[in-house]
């Protein structure tokens, strides 16, 4: 398990292609890559704060958890914080494992639990001021899908 | 024991940390500490259903005793990824 958290970009490739690397034995590979969005076409940055000590463990859990319920080799969660500008990558998973479907299922597992169940908030500024994101009721009813 | 705030319950109250000297048993008697302390407090922890807990950094609910916590964070719903 890989986790990270950091204020710095990454390279979406370089990372993928060394969680690839490093596998042996796996036959499928799954990414996904959130994405800072402008919606309304006046949002000028995105920042994202954090509770440091929390987050990590939280995603560990996370990704532990998804370990357990599937057949993954290795999992990789690195998510960013502090202020990122529209189009910028916020966070990526990546999970490996013999088959495809134990890796899309852990990917889609892993993105629900860390939507809701780790300490993030997004706060977006636009001109016309900065507002926090509030919480999205699908995003509490995805978990029950689990 | 330190209390945290994160978001806009840290904007509300105007700071991210008190440090607090009493043993409240619970969250729900921390709350209530907190509430009488000025209005900023009073404000911030108007609406419990807006907000979150964590004891340890580990997800709590209000009524979880505070026995032994040294840290105590409260927050709005996450929305990471």
């Amino acid at each position: 398990m890989d986790i990270r958290v950091q204020q710095a970009p990454f390279d979406l490739g370089a990372e993928a292609n060394a969680f690839a690397a490093r596998q042996s034995g796996m036959g499928a590979v799954v990414t996904f890559t959130g994405i800072v969005r402008d919606l309304g076409g006046d949002l000028s940055a995105m920042e994202i704060e954090h509770y440091p000590g929390m987050t990590e463990k939280a995603l560990h859990a996370i990704a532990d958890e998804a370990a357990n319920r599937w057949q993954i080799g290795d999992a990789l969660i690195l998510h960013r914080h502090g202020r990122l500008a529209p189009d910028e990558m916020i966070m990526m998973v990546a999970t490996a494992s013999r088959h495809r479907a134990d890796a899309f299922q852990a990917a889609e597992f892993l993105m629900d639990f860390l939507k809701s169940r780790a300490p993030f908030w997004k706060k977006e500024v636009t001109d016309a001021g900065a507002d926090w994101v509030a919480a999205r009721d699908e995003d509490e009813d995805a978990l029950t899908r689990w | 024991m330190d209390v945290l705030y994160f978001a806009w319950v840290r904007e509300r109250i105007g700071h991210p940390k008190d440090r607090i000297a009493s043993t409240p048993a619970t969250v729900m008697d921390l709350v209530e500490e907190l509430r009488a302390r000025e209005d900023r407090y009073a404000v911030a922890f108007a609406d419990l259903s807006a907000l979150r807990v964590a004891v340890d950094q580990e997800l709590r609910d209000f009524d979880a005793p505070l026995s032994g916590a040294r840290e105590v964070a409260f927050f709005p719903p996450m929305t990471g990824g």
